[in-house]
């Protein structure tokens, strides 16, 4: 072997190795992205599969007659009766009509619910003497259990679109309220010192770190407490209403028709 | 001329939780002359940081008296910046909405703010990077943000705890050498908190031992060590060694006494 040649063989054997770990890592690549696919699809059909495990074990036992259809229903009457409803109307109305009408009041008191939540969370984090002085009260009116209230506002209120709004809005306040309150009182005391350093006033305080650095608290709140306002929006139809889903499924139930209460949920 | 900083018989009485008092400083005289770099060393929990507390009027002292050129401390002082050890940029500002801050909250318009931060931003060696935000940032750059973000409001006085504790030992050491490039072109007086007695003489023109705590001042020694200095290779100078111990003889201990009593309230 001549001394001249070892370097040309040296890059030789050099490209040849980035061409070989090359390939293997455009594979891996390729391999990774076709094991998630297939993943996702894995997913998708165990989901289906646990559905349809659910609703024909369900249907198959009311059929053989081991639960009784008469309190359970059974899928196939469900949703005759939701086709009933969507086709040819509610006794209220058509049905459409009728979620319009629950969603209204549960998008209204969310959105008066987390404001007052926001507004007061934020006060009393602020405000140590607020705190102390409201703090007990409410605690206390966070203990009672809030929809009740519904009865209340349904006679203090009427049976219009407002004492479902108040109903929705109670439950969703105190959620973002102890959010946004815990939210304000766990801002990192560093940021504080560095922005009062800086020469930030108490307003700049209040608006440019406390809110911010809250907002991860009430942001997370938020997304439970919809799901509460829908929950506030119903009850206070079961408390007495004219129309709206709540209204179907008390309507149903009166007149116990299983079916309707299940395909008002 | 009065000092930048004046501390004179200062004690610092905290309320702990359980109700029981406890003294961070006891009788503490310390003195800052304007443009100098102090830095301040002391073991563990010997009231270092309260002693910058009080100098920035974040706190107030429960005896003495604490002068800023001349005028005694209430409420947050005027031109003070301080770079804290813990990130304190705002996580939901870019990094030129944070240098922007100060400005902002003092009332510049916007427009001159956004210039303002621009010119610390490369001045800091950040220059494209004005939109990221911290979390994308390195614990270096963010320490860069928080220099700007003080430096910004021209302080005449720039306190900083422990500033570098947490970076790795190259970012550290440019750091430092940025730190002091950017102190000798201000004339503002910096006091420096750190347990490195090493980073503490390389970088400064005084250091003040504080006494196991309740803490006080207990010696201060000049560095006589020629400027502009190089922060990785002035540790190599014989003067260098010769200032180190004599300050780590009185160091030694204090650290010492720290570490027993540390040792018994662990085992009790």
């Amino acid at each position: 072997m001549s001394v001249r040649s070892a370097p040309a063989r040296l890059s030789a054997g050099m490209s040849a190795t980035t061409e070989q770990a090359a390939r293997p890592l455009v594979d891996l690549a390729a391999r990774r992205r076709r094991d998630a696919q297939r993943r996702r699809i894995n997913v998708a059909v165990l989901r289906v599969l646990v559905a349809v495990v659910f609703l024909s074990s369900w249907e198959i036992l009311a059929r053989l007659g081991w639960i009784d259809p008469f309190f359970t229903s059974q899928p196939t009457a469900v949703a005759d009766k939701l086709w009933y409803w969507i086709t040819q109307g509610t006794e209220l109305g058509p049905l459409w009509e009728q979620a319009l009408v629950t969603m209204e009041e549960a998008v209204g008191g969310f959105i008066v619910g987390s404001v007052l939540g926001v507004v007061f969370g934020v006060a009393l984090g602020r405000n140590r003497l607020l705190s102390d002085v409201l703090g007990p009260y409410i605690k206390a009116a966070n203990a009672i259990p809030r929809v009740v209230l519904g009865a209340l506002f349904a006679v203090s209120l009427g049976l219009d679109i407002k004492s479902k709004i108040a109903t929705a809005a109670v439950l969703v306040f105190f959620v973002v309220f102890f959010n946004a309150f815990q939210g304000v009182r766990e801002v990192d005391r560093n940021l504080i010192a560095n922005a009062r350093i800086l020469g930030a006033g108490d307003r700049q305080l209040t608006t440019e770190i406390l809110i911010p650095s809250a907002l991860s608290w009430i942001v997370a709140s938020l997304h439970t407490s919809f799901g509460l306002a829908l929950v506030g929006a119903v009850v206070g139809e079961l408390f007495g209403a004219t129309q709206g889903l709540g209204e179907l499924i008390y309507n149903a139930k009166n007149l116990f028709d299983i079916e309707g209460v299940f395909a008002g949920m | 001329m009065p000092s930048a900083i004046e501390l004179r018989g200062v004690t610092k009485r905290f309320l702990t939780p359980s109700g029981a008092v406890f003294t961070a400083l006891r009788d503490l005289d310390m003195a800052v002359e304007p443009g100098e770099f102090c830095a301040v060393v002391g073991p563990t929990g010997c009231g270092k940081s309260t002693t910058l507390a009080l100098i920035s009027g974040l706190e107030p002292p429960s005896e003495g008296e604490v002068d800023v050129f001349g005028e005694p401390v209430n409420g947050i002082a005027e031109g003070i910046g301080y770079v804290f050890q813990a990130d304190a940029v705002f996580p939901w500002k870019t990094v030129l909405e944070n240098v922007a801050a100060g400005p902002r909250y003092r009332g510049a318009s916007n427009r001159d703010a956004r210039e303002r931060a621009r010119d610390w931003i490369s001045r800091v060696g950040l220059s494209g990077f004005e939109d990221r935000y911290p979390y994308q940032l390195s614990g270096g750059m963010r320490k860069r943000v928080a220099l700007a973000q003080s430096l910004i409001n021209n302080p005449r006085i720039l306190l900083m705890d422990e500033p570098f504790s947490a970076l790795d030992v190259q970012t550290r050491s440019l750091m430092e050498n940025e730190l002091l490039g950017l102190w000798a072109a201000s004339s503002a007086s910096v006091v420096f908190v750190t347990h490195d007695l090493e980073e503490a003489i390389s970088l400064s023109d005084r250091v003040f031992v504080i006494t196991a705590g309740p803490g006080t001042v207990k010696s201060n020694y000049k560095v006589d060590l020629p400027r502009p200095r190089n922060v990785a290779e002035i540790r190599f100078e014989q003067r260098f060694g010769e200032i180190y111990q004599e300050i780590w003889n009185d160091l030694r201990d204090e650290v010492l006494v720290s570490y027993e009593r540390q040792k018994r309230t662990g085992a009790a």
